[in-house]
């Protein structure tokens, strides 16, 4: 009985593992071996200079400012995108009028090529003639705005594109969730006088946690990762102001073609995801534990 | 198919061994040599189907060879793809990459130069013009073949030079006279602007547009070696501080970084009256602006001057001898003079030699749309574009440089200081 | 009385607000209907009299082999989704019933996926690929993502859930392994395996890099690569060709959700455990 238990989990366990190692294991582990060497050309070969690529980002300011920006990124773009896809969600749920529409509305933005819709984009923030500078006029009396031309509005905006992107597409997940919540449940705490808001914080919320932690795990990794809008509109500038790691990666790598300058990169961004991985699964793991 | 393919190749390669030269007869009759071919447009689109035509009608001239053309995307793309290519073992035959990737490639070590290819004669390279062989050319060798190339011009709004008293045929010939042009064409009401006088993009590659300032404050941004830069040069903080004089102090310019791509838009809608911009925006501009517009050489500081831009044709080296040759085959086919000619007059590319601004065509397009000439008449005042051993990185030290001041963060001369440092940094090693 | 009115002032702002988000959140796409539909010259101008037309889809449509691109992009994530499926769900089924400390330590070196980006492994994968001679086919595009620890990881998360007494039970009936997953674990796991498909489909769907790097024809290249051609700004941006293209490649999702997205929504309802 064991032997053949065993062979059944490896029979399953194999093709995955062996796609993973090939695809994913292998490659990153040379990528953070070829850091710790000089990028190769053909007429210097690559030499082992042990941290010194590390040593040289520590000195670059490109980069801190890149950390930085992606930091301020993700504080951001999480919350706002997570927070208002539960509304989203609690709204497209209720008895508002025009749910459906409302649903198509905020799940548009998931299935339009973010390479086509940043250039849509660009005509919302083009000065002067642009969308968001009509609007604001219209209604603030403001004059043009650069908003994507200047170190002040820049990261902002490309924050903003991402939350617009993703806050929908989470919608869905909480959608699902909040379906699965038994009417029962919240009738008898409607029943006991709880007022709307007080069945929203001690009923409905407690019981998104799962879901909320898939988003969250979700949305931080999103955005170290989702850059395209970033590489069409603004390449990175003005003046590194929409630098992020990603895309500070993919300049030095495929730009550049200093890959061992990128794979010193990959491994500072493996390790800030690493350490927001663990906080996050021993924070919301902690409290959402349902086995 | 892919056996086909398979077969194909390895009989190739057999009479590869055979005989080295494609024009024997014998060789032709059996294995056609293939050759990869990529191309920085994406597929479609009115350019894909010129090259698809162009490569069908040389294989019908060269039964023995067949090009198999991969549309690769923008530039960006096509560098990207090419190296990655070429690093997994699997580098096209042929491509057109940028005229500045020369560095790059050339120390990759992925490509060959074209000087002692079979059929690669002197009088063919020297034929065209010098403008565009400077970025084509390093160490006493030929890299890059000029094919998609460009170089930045002027744009005006001829209504609004009317509406500011200007005259329309006219265009600002000096630095001075610029700022004066676009003072009177830069419109007023209130605290806005409703029409500026000039913009200069500054997304993306503001290195560009800038090169132009610096060529006509007479400054050269690198040497021919491209192991050196000269950004700290005063002149070069001089041509900068024009730029940002323009917005700063004259007020004439929009402030902050000036997009690329919507610039052609801005002034189709009158938002700008005077743009710089490249000369492959020609047709663009022709279809769609709504008024009259004149095309002009850029006004000149101490001098006038422009870079040129665009792309090269490289071979690569993992290539064998007969497909070298038929690259050599096909890029003289590509550059004949009626068909450059004709490539210039479909797509407001500027045909890369003067020969074929000499065909009867390319003579009679000029004469019904003299603007077509003015990018021409400019190459005499023609740079290289900056492009030295590690290009992008030394860019985007100057690219971050002027993004920094035009936005108000830094001051010229700093700003110029630190690029050149960090410039200095990265080509130090490639001198000596 | 009192409380009753505030609550309608409330619903009532709360919709509005509502509104307010939703029109937000399609004014993109609303603006790409207005710039395809009218000649370029209105696509930066809203006048009602603007004349319409259909010339925008015409050019875009001709600009590429969208069609061929389409029938690719589906393929694609036909089969990476497929075979994610497959593969995640053998693999999490596995991790869920083992209680072996070397199938933790296994799992958590699994888990390191999540946070490598495929982006930049590219070249490694690329030479990969053209040892196993797969580049330029769609099977080369899909296969380095079938198996993902993010699918493991949720499935994994949602095996955990269900009862040990129903396993006992299958067994009990005579249930191997393979029975049990395919009779009890699957069925049960089925709102992950549609979260996790959207998931999937959305990223692929979307997906630029990698496909432009391993693919070389049309045969293989997916809707995005094709979509490159309007995001080259090299001669300034055309908006109403883009918004033709964009509204060309996103109306099939778009009409698949509108047309399911209530059974979409209803069958996450419906295999809920409760």
């Amino acid at each position: 009985m064991r032997m053949p238990r065993f062979l059944h989990a490896w029979l399953m366990l194999g093709p995955a593992l062996l796609l993973l190692a090939a695809f994913t294991h292998v490659p990153a582990l040379a990528t953070l071996w070829h850091a710790l060497f000089s990028t190769p050309t053909p007429r210097r070969p690559a030499v082992f200079v042990g941290l010194n690529n590390y040593a040289a980002l520590a000195e670059d300011p490109i980069f801190w400012q890149a950390l930085w920006n992606n930091l301020l990124y993700a504080l951001g773009t999480v919350p706002m995108s997570i927070a208002l896809a539960l509304a989203m969600a609690l709204w497209v749920n209720g008895r508002l009028r025009g749910r459906t529409a409302m649903r198509i509305a905020f799940f548009t933005p998931t299935v339009l090529p973010m390479i086509a819709v940043a250039n849509l984009w660009l005509f919302f923030y083009t000065p002067d003639y642009g969308m968001i500078d009509r609007l604001t006029r219209l209604l603030l009396g403001w004059g043009p705005t650069n908003w994507i031309g200047s170190q002040e509005t820049a990261l902002g905006a490309m924050m903003a594109i991402a939350v617009w992107k993703e806050a929908g597409f989470f919608m869905i997940f909480y959608l699902a969730a909040l379906q699965a919540i038994p009417p029962s449940l919240l009738e008898a705490a409607s029943l006991e006088g709880a007022s709307r808001g007080r069945i929203f914080w001690r009923v409905t919320l407690p019981l998104l946690g799962p879901t909320t932690l898939f988003i969250a795990v979700n949305a931080v990794i999103n955005s170290f990762r989702l850059v395209d809008h970033i590489l069409v509109m603004t390449q990175g500038g003005p003046d590194n102001a929409t630098a992020l790691l990603m895309t500070y990666i993919y300049e030095t790598g495929f730009r550049f073609w200093d890959t061992a300058q990128a794979s010193a990169l990959t491994g500072v961004l493996l390790a800030v995801l690493a350490v927001i991985a663990a906080l996050q699964f021993s924070l919301l793991g902690r409290r959402t534990h349902y086995r | 198919m892919s056996i086909t393919r398979r077969a194909a190749i390895g009989a190739s390669l057999g009479a590869l061994a055979a005989s080295p030269f494609l024009a024997a007869p014998a060789v032709r009759a059996q294995a056609p040599v293939e050759l990869t071919f990529n191309y920085p447009i994406a597929v479609g689109g009115p350019i894909a189907r010129i090259i698809d035509g162009y490569c069908d009608d040389f294989q019908k001239a060269n039964p023995g060879i067949r090009i198999r053309q991969v549309y690769t995307g923008s530039y960006q793309d096509s560098i990207t793809k090419a190296l990655t290519a070429a690093r997994g073992g699997d580098a096209p035959d042929m491509a057109c990459l940028l005229s500045t990737d020369m560095f790059t490639l050339i120390d990759e070590d992925v490509v060959v130069p074209w000087d002692g290819l079979p059929g690669a004669e002197t009088s063919w390279m020297g034929s065209f013009y010098p403008g565009f062989m400077e970025n084509s050319r390093t160490g006493g060798k030929t890299w890059g073949i000029p094919f998609q190339r460009s170089t930045i011009v002027m744009y005006y709004n001829k209504e609004a030079f009317k509406a500011a008293g200007l005259n329309p045929e006219v265009a600002p010939a000096s630095w001075a006279e610029q700022v004066e042009f676009a003072q009177k064409l830069t419109r007023r009401s209130g605290d806005t602007v409703s029409q500026w006088g000039m913009q200069i993009p500054s997304s993306g590659f503001p290195y560009w547009l800038f090169q132009a300032l610096t060529t006509q404050n007479d400054v050269r941004l690198m040497n021919e070696a491209g192991n050196q830069t000269f950004y700290a040069d005063p002149k070069v903080a001089e041509a900068l501080q024009y730029w940002l004089d323009l917005a700063q102090k004259h007020k004439v310019h929009p402030t902050g970084i000036v997009e690329w791509g919507t610039t052609p838009r801005d002034f189709f809608e009158r938002k700008v009256a005077m743009i710089w911009t490249t000369t492959g925006n020609l047709t663009n501009i022709k279809t769609n602006a709504p008024f009259e517009f004149g095309v002009a050489q850029l006004a000149a500081g101490r001098k006038p001057g422009s870079p040129t831009g665009g792309g090269n044709l490289y071979v690569f080296k993992s290539a064998s001898e007969a497909k070298r040759a038929a690259a050599v085959k096909f890029a003289r086919f590509l550059t004949e003079p009626e068909r450059a000619a004709q490539w210039g007059i479909d797509t407001g590319y500027v045909a890369t030699s003067p020969e074929a601004w000499e065909t009867a065509k390319m003579k009679d397009y000029v004469a019904a749309f003299p603007a077509a000439a003015v990018a021409r008449d400019q190459l005499r005042h023609a740079v290289a574009e900056l492009s030295t051993h590690e290009n992008q990185r030394v860019t985007k030290a100057l690219n971050d440089g002027l993004q920094a001041v035009l936005t108000g963060r830094s001051q010229p001369q700093p700003a110029m200081a630190a690029a050149q440092a960090e410039a200095e940094r990265i080509l130090r090693r490639y001198r000596g | 009385m009192r409380t009753s009115f505030a609550s309608r002032l409330g619903l009532t702002l709360e919709t509005a607000a509502a509104w307010l988000l939703a029109l937000l959140w399609a004014a993109p796409v609303l603006y790409a209907v207005w710039a395809a539909f009218h000649p370029t010259g209105y696509a930066t101008r809203f006048e009602l009299t603007a004349p319409l037309t259909l010339q925008n889809f015409v050019s875009a449509w001709d600009a590429a082999p969208f069609g061929r691109y389409f029938l690719n992009t589906v393929l694609l994530v036909c089969f990476v989704t497929g075979g994610q499926f497959v593969l995640c769900t053998l693999a999490a089924f596995v991790f869920a019933r083992s209680r072996s400390r070397w199938m933790s330590a296994l799992f958590a070196i699994v888990l390191v996926q999540l946070m490598v980006m495929p982006d930049m492994l590219i070249v490694e994968n690329y030479r990969t690929m053209r040892a196993l001679g797969l580049v330029d086919t769609v099977f080369g595009i899909g296969l380095p993502y079938l198996a993902s620890a993010f699918g493991i990881f949720l499935l994994r998360q949602t095996f955990l859930q269900i009862p040990a007494e129903l396993e006992e039970a299958a067994r009990l009936e005579g249930c191997g392994p393979w029975a049990i997953l395919w009779r009890l674990y699957v069925p049960l796991a089925k709102p992950t395996y549609l979260a996790y498909g959207l998931t999937s489909v959305a990223y692929h769907w979307n997906n630029f890099l990698w496909p432009l790097v391993v693919t070389n024809s049309v045969n293989t290249r997916p809707l995005t690569v094709g979509l490159a051609v309007f995001a080259s700004t090299d001669q300034g941006i055309d908006w109403a060709i883009i918004s033709a293209a964009t509204l060309l490649t996103a109306a099939p999702l778009l009409l698949g959700f509108l047309l399911f997205q209530r059974q979409f929504v209803q069958s996450f309802m419906r295999a809920g455990i409760k």
